[in-house]
């Protein structure tokens, strides 16, 4: 702690309080098993029919859901085709020719050699970059949902300075629930399975502030492209 | 925030007479009402989920301490510090060390209620910081020296003409003849402005939905992205958050996701939502470099031991104000403290006592909407009613009140003189009422009829009628 002094005494007194108010006392053993136990089970709530029903199209449902939610969906093969369909996209939208994206493997390995004139770079953002490009950790069909863990691959910036965002999902990542995504990122980041900002991202900036009518393009991003990408 | 909430019924008159504030009300809240409706529809196991969030929240409060302690360790493994604060005094006081300690003088904030609870900005200004707000209903109500009228659409009771008239005062160094006419042209140019904020800010501030003691992560959930911002561009991140907010694991989190903005907007789910765990990680490019969390008590560790325990399961949803008529005629500002509508009624005189903040749980119909969407199932027509009870134990009740209550109840408990009283007053009111069968005026009940007219009854009471169809059935029984 690097704030003593005062502090110590409160956080004593609210738990004393909190102990009273519940007619508990201080290591019950009873009731820290009863938490331990939810820590550890970790029960979840069942999951909704629109993902759990048998048969169901992970990645078409993922596509409606975000579809919904005003941000555009494009399915791809693979890597050789994505940055064709980024530099269409920048076009379509009046953008220029250029974005920024952090050291995440697969991201760096797009050639975008084949667009005359495009230009990446690399690191956390500017507050003039146009575009940021992310790749996402997971994707989340119950909503549309995408999951971008932040670090060097990936900062964090990328997704709300810019006035573009586009996210990389592999298909192979998109899962039924939020849960799923969640013991995947305790299951692939073992000990430390949180980032510092766990980001998750279901359409672009938008309020509704101003006389109650959506407004798209608040603080963060005024557009969101999401790539579902194969394996190719 | 000094309260006003004693004053309810004259800021209630106020407000319906306020044609400004009647026509921004006229849309809304109606909007938000439909489309959680069309939300909970595309989502059959919605109900079953609020089953579900009610279970969970109360299996937490239950175990509150162990929870936080928990959240406490995880958070301090993952390199932030925890504050806590017993009332807004210390929350206030350690937010200013750690903005001090970082020399700030520039600090940006997300949206926090708990921030209004304590009346944060006003104590960071008075040390000499810019505070700036930086969620754009909250921004408007900044430059406005107003505070929100609802909590998850603040600047719910204002009309765009309002907002614009006050940028042009407010962003003078801009052209005048500039084009402010689309909502999109007023969001445009807050963003100008609140961009250069967020780049220059020192220390960045934003509230909490969720804490999670599994991974001592905080969660925010918003449209806007300027919680984002404001936790990723700043030097020191700040939390400013109660210790009602956790909840035990990541799973949990997501079953209250699952119900949280389809109760507040409608929406499947908001454009972000943002866990945070600690400063930035080695090598990490952006990030703060510091995390803090300052965990306030402020009156909900009595709350947890009165009959009052379930109003601490809110997820403030918002969804009760959106479905109170009372709240749709009067607005947010009547209320007179921080938490408006049902919620707040129940809420608020825990944290500013009855005697402050009495009128409000009696600022209801009890037509019990509230309760019907609430997501955490908190019975909150019942809590308003035990602080009913409590304002009349207490005293506070108006002396006119208690008499007509006395009386009412000594009548109640002797079931002959009701009967005849009731009986007597009823003919009584049918001959004076005359041919029109109705009084244009009543003593007593000049606020009902000033509005139309009181229908006199017409022939028998209820308990004759009801005692002459029972002696019916029975003939007809004995006469089968």
């Amino acid at each position: 702690m690097s704030h003593p002094g005062g502090a110590k005494t409160s956080r004593d007194s609210i738990l004393s309080k909190i102990r009273a108010s519940l007619g508990a006392t201080q290591n019950d053993p009873a009731r820290l098993a009863a938490a331990e136990k939810r820590l550890i089970a970790k029960p979840r709530a069942a999951p909704p029919q629109r993902v759990a029903a048998a048969g169901t199209d992970l990645v078409a449902r993922f596509k409606e859901e975000l579809q919904r939610q005003l941000a555009t969906v494009v399915e791809t093969a693979g890597a050789p085709e994505i940055p064709a369909v980024i530099a269409e996209y920048l076009r379509a939208n009046n953008q220029p020719l250029r974005l920024r994206h952090g050291n995440d493997p697969y991201l760096s390995s797009l050639d975008f050699a084949e667009t005359p004139g495009f230009k990446t770079f690399q690191g956390r953002a500017a507050p003039d970059d146009t575009t940021g490009l992310s790749a996402a950790f997971a994707g989340i069909a119950e909503t549309g949902t995408m999951a971008l863990t932040s670090g060097a691959d990936n900062p964090v910036t990328l997704g709300f300075l810019p006035d573009t965002h586009i996210i990389v999902v592999p298909q192979s990542r998109i899962v039924a629930t939020f849960e799923d995504a969640f013991a995947r990122l305790r299951q692939e980041r073992g000990h430390t399975p949180m980032p510092r900002t766990l980001n998750l991202i279901s359409g672009p900036s938008r309020t509704a502030d101003i006389g109650g009518r959506i407004v798209i393009g608040a603080h963060g991003p005024r557009r969101l492209l999401a790539i579902i990408t194969g394996d190719h | 925030m000094q309260p006003t909430a004693h004053d309810f019924k004259s800021n209630a008159r106020a407000a319906l007479a306020d044609k400004q504030l009647q026509d921004a009300l006229s849309g809304l809240p109606g909007g938000l009402v439909a489309q959680r409706a069309a939300a909970r529809a595309r989502l059959p196991e919605f109900d079953g989920l609020r089953d579900y969030g009610r279970d969970l929240r109360n299996h937490t409060l239950e175990h509150l301490d162990v929870y936080l302690e928990r959240y406490e360790t995880a958070l301090i493994k993952a390199g932030g510090h925890v504050h806590w604060a017993a009332n807004g005094e210390e929350a206030c006081a350690a937010i200013l060390r750690i903005c001090q300690e970082a020399g700030a003088k520039l600090v940006t904030k997300g949206k926090s209620m708990v921030s209004e609870e304590i009346g944060l900005n006003a104590r960071l200004e008075g040390a000499g910081l810019e505070v700036v707000e930086t969620d754009l209903g909250e921004y408007i109500l900044q430059i406005r020296h107003e505070t929100p009228s609802h909590i998850i659409a603040p600047a719910i009771h204002l009309t765009q003409g309002q907002v614009e008239a006050d940028f042009r005062r407010e962003h003078a160094h801009l052209p005048a003849n500039r084009r402010l006419v689309d909502p999109a042209e007023l969001v445009d140019e807050a963003r100008q402005i609140l961009r250069e904020k967020f780049t220059g800010a020192d220390v960045g501030i934003t509230g909490a939905n969720f804490l999670i003691a599994e991974t001592g992560s905080s969660i925010i959930v918003t449209n806007e992205g300027n919680g984002d911002l404001t936790q990723s561009l700043a030097k020191v991140h700040v939390v400013i958050t109660s210790i009602d907010k956790v909840v035990p694991t990541l799973d949990d989190a997501s079953a209250l996701l699952r119900l949280l903005a389809r109760s507040a907007t409608g929406q499947e789910i908001t454009s972000y939502t943002t866990f945070s765990t600690g400063p930035r990680h080695d090598g990490d490019p952006d990030g703060p470099e510091a995390y803090h969390v300052v965990l306030l008590d402020n009156g909900r560790t009595e709350l947890l031991g009165s009959e009052f325990r379930e109003v601490l399961r809110c997820i403030r949803c918002g969804a009760c104000m959106n479905h109170c008529p009372v709240y749709n005629a009067v607005g947010g500002h009547a209320y007179g403290w921080v938490y408006p509508g049902p919620i707040g009624a129940v809420l608020n005189p825990g944290f500013i006592g009855i005697e402050e903040a009495g009128n409000l749980p009696n600022a209801s119909t009890f037509c019990g909407r509230c309760e019907a969407v609430c997501p955490m199932r908190i019975p909150l027509p019942k809590l308003m009613r035990h602080w009913r009870e409590r304002e009349f134990a207490g005293g506070g009740t108006p002396f006119s009140t208690r008499i007509a209550l006395k009386s009412w109840a000594a009548l109640a408990r002797r079931p002959w003189a009701y009967h005849f009283l009731a009986r007597l007053t009823s003919r009584a009111m049918k001959i004076a009422s005359g041919r029109n069968g109705a009084f244009r005026w009543l003593p007593f009940a000049a606020g009902w009829t000033g509005g139309r007219d009181f229908p006199a009854p017409q022939g028998s009471t209820f308990q004759e009628l009801w005692a002459a169809r029972q002696k019916q059935a029975a003939k007809k029984r004995s006469g089968r």
